[in-house]
């Protein structure tokens, strides 16, 4: 009898370690996610000139690419590396297998902190390159995590947009350290058929006269960055705030933005944490207004739910991602060949589509823009839609990048860093 | 010439320690000693200090310096009260179910059922727990979908409007499905141990049935069912994956997870941290003086 209670007791303890272990990653992985702290010392040194060829950064920069090494690791947003188990049509892993023999490993990062801590395992030999979103990279450069790299082995680089060649986001004091890939915006998507009428601006949720209307209708993204949303509604709106820059706010702007948030909980009916849930409550119509990412849109539209996104007047927050290669890569000959195989015109034209965002590489809009694109998602006149070599709205994109204190103006240290957000935000949620 | 040494060596030191006890008693505590008072104590002490640290909001460092800053901020408004709040009582709601929906089990298992049946309860309660425990959550989180398995189930009795959806009713589902077996076993183990003696003693006092289970099997298996609640309130209470994925809403582990993830304020997540260890510390005192602690 004891030695049985004694056996349960020993099974239940068992069960319970390994209940707790199994709930060590909880983030399911969203095709894109809120930033992460970065280091200070990233952005101080971003005065990049960016006419300057990349041909210093010592000897290290290669000449030319060697052979493969048969196998690349990397680490990339969902969506980022497809091999057609998703839609057939849109397969770039494969035949990058068959033209370089490079066998392809991706790992699927939920946040760009998670990113960073990925890219950093094994003292950076575990993965040979990540999709870096515009936190994560500066970060990646600062702790010398990544290569610089020589773009005259990308032979589709001179096609890249001017803007994207050399932006601070990738590039420090003329080095390159990575090819920018693509870039977009967090959209207003709404219920065409529910919601009515069409919205033109973020005031329809902002507004509490406006979003009275569609009480428990609205939805948020559920992370502190989404106070930059508020922000952005502001900027627009009460200029006397003096928002230059939503993501350095100090601390009267930063109450501003989250009192607005929280005059408008009442109207919110989910917060979407992934881009499941958004997808989901548009379907079934629990929510009918709200931000997104141009993923989900595609998304609903091919599963013909009414739905259409657009960019609102006050304009949006949003992303730019960069390939970069780990300075300790166990497989650069092959991370080489994969970035100049994600620029090249038919793969950024299939992960533009498929992904739902603008390409770096505007070659890549003869594919998209001909009828029935390149692959289910098609959209026509994808790339006037999307923008792709609008460089007055790519600059108008409010790009994430982490809230620290340092303003980067002439404000000095007066800003509110991300932990404030933080704390901010699980005050707005309750 | 040389092995001769050594042997001469170990066994002198075999003798040594035949000779004297302290050592050889000191020689077989250190590892587990060791493990528990500096791996396992020594974090939670870390955790007890960091939690006075702050951020400097100037560089968004770790400052090493004695602060109540944390604490004032916890207390300041009422948003982490309401959290705290909503985190006890769902893991009071998910334990009071669990216990109900698991002594009737127990029971049959440890008193009613032939050893097959047993054996193939037995087997049905652990079954789940061979399975990953997000797997769970997202089959529950199919089940309880608008369109879902569940809607369409009620929809059949003409209920569709019961299914609770992806909210807080369909996050104490889950939880109470996560954390049955936790409760299952220390029930069926307190049931099993009560003397079939003790059951005839009462039979021949004239104690029916209703009486005997009330007077006689229900306070011999409470230290038991203290101990089951032990677990399926502590497993809730420290849950952050269940809320996000099922409710979205906001537990302590969720706070605790925002501020040192993303936010890196690790003592601002550390403070917090603190009040989940306060509760089970309260608990726990009040399982022990049910007994709990002698039928586990």
């Amino acid at each position: 009898m004891r030695t049985r209670s004694l056996f349960a007791t020993l099974a239940v303890a068992g069960l319970v370690a390994s209940a707790c272990s199994s709930a060590a990653t909880p983030s399911p992985a969203p095709p894109t996610a809120a930033p992460a702290t970065a280091s200070p010392a990233a952005s101080a040194s971003t005065a990049a000139s960016p006419s300057a060829p990349a041909s210093p950064a010592g000897p290290s920069l290669p000449t030319s690419i060697g052979a493969g090494e048969g196998e690349l690791n990397i680490v990339v947003w969902d969506g980022y590396a497809q091999d057609g188990t998703v839609e057939k049509k849109y397969d770039w892993v494969h035949p990058f297998e068959a033209a370089t023999g490079c066998k392809v490993n991706a790992k699927p990062g939920g946040t760009s902190d998670e990113m960073v801590t990925l890219m950093r395992q094994g003292g950076g030999t575990v993965y040979d390159g990540v999709s870096a979103s515009g936190d994560a990279s500066n970060r990646l450069i600062a702790n010398g995590d990544v290569a610089p790299i020589n773009p005259d082995l990308i032979p589709d680089w001179k096609d890249i947009a001017p803007f994207l060649q050399s932006p601070a986001h990738n590039t420090i004091n003329g080095v390159h350290y990575g090819v920018s890939h693509g870039w977009g915006g967090n959209e207003l998507m709404y219920r065409t058929d529910l919601f009515k009428p069409a919205p033109t601006s973020w005031d329809v949720v902002f507004d509490p006269a406006k979003a009275a209307g569609y009480k428990g209708k609205v939805t948020d993204y559920d992370s502190p960055i989404y106070i930059a949303d508020a922000a952005l509604y502001l900027k627009a709106h009460k200029p006397d705030l003096g928002i230059t820059d939503v993501y350095e706010l100090t601390q009267p702007q930063l109450d501003a933005a989250v009192q607005l948030l929280k005059d408008q909980h009442q109207f919110v009916g989910k917060y979407w944490g992934t881009f499941t849930d958004n997808i989901d409550f548009f379907t079934n119509g629990t929510t009918t207004i709200g931000t997104t990412w141009p993923y989900q849109v595609n998304f609903l539209k091919g599963e013909k739910v009414k739905v259409e996104g657009i960019v609102p007047s006050e304009g949006m927050t949003g992303w730019a991602d960069t390939w970069m290669m780990s300075a300790h890569a166990k497989h650069p000959n092959c991370m080489y060949k994969w970035m100049a195989w994600m620029v090249t015109p038919n793969v950024q034209a299939q992960v533009a589509e498929a992904f739902g965002e603008s390409p770096a590489n505007p070659k890549a809009c003869d594919l998209l823009d001909k009828p029935g694109g390149v692959g289910p998602y098609a959209l026509a006149n994808f790339c006037t839609a999307y923008r792709v070599n609008d460089k007055a709205f790519y600059d108008a994109i409010a790009f994430w990048k982490t809230p620290q204190a340092d303003c980067g103006d002439s404000r000095g240290k007066t800003c509110i860093d991300y932990s404030v957000w933080t704390q901010k935000w699980t005050e707005v949620r309750g | 010439m040389t092995t001769r040494n050594t042997g001469g060596f170990f066994r002198r030191v075999q003798a040594g320690l035949w000779r004297h006890r302290v050592v050889q008693l000191l020689l077989l505590l250190t590892p587990p000693v060791g493990w528990f008072g500096v791996v396992y104590l020594g974090s939670l002490a870390i955790l007890l200090l960091s939690a006075f640290w702050y951020l400097d909001p100037a560089t968004s460092a770790v400052r090493h310096d004695f602060s109540l800053q944390n604490f004032q901020l916890i207390a300041s408004g009422p948003v982490y009260g309401d959290i705290a709040l909503r985190t006890i009582l769902v893991a009071a709601v998910v334990t009071l179910v669990d216990i109900l929906v698991a002594f009737p089990i127990a029971y049959y298992m440890a008193r009613i059922a032939s050893s097959r049946v047993r054996a193939i309860l037995f087997v049905l309660v652990l079954l789940p727990l061979w399975a990953g425990y997000l797997v769970k959550i997202y089959a529950w989180r199919i089940v309880l979908a608008q369109g879902g398995l569940l809607e369409w189930f009620l929809g059949l009795f003409g209920q569709a409007g019961l299914n609770p959806g992806l909210s807080e009713p369909g996050m104490v589902i889950t939880f109470c499905y996560l954390w049955l077996p936790y409760m299952i076993l220390p029930i069926y183990a307190g049931l099993e141990r009560i003397p079939p003696s003790v059951l005839e003693a009462s039979a021949d006092l004239g104690g029916r049935g209703w009486m005997t289970f009330r007077r006689v099997v229900l306070p011999l298996a409470l230290p038991a069912v203290a101990a089951g609640s032990i677990f399926t309130f502590s497993l809730t209470l420290g849950d952050y994956v269940t809320p996000q994925l099922i409710a979205n809403t906001k537990f302590i582990g969720n706070v605790v997870f925002d501020n040192q993830g993303v936010a890196n304020n690790v003592p601002f997540a550390a403070a917090y941290a603190l009040v989940p260890i306060a509760i089970m510390a309260i608990y726990l005192l009040g399982a022990r003086r049910l007994g709990a602690f002698e039928s586990l």
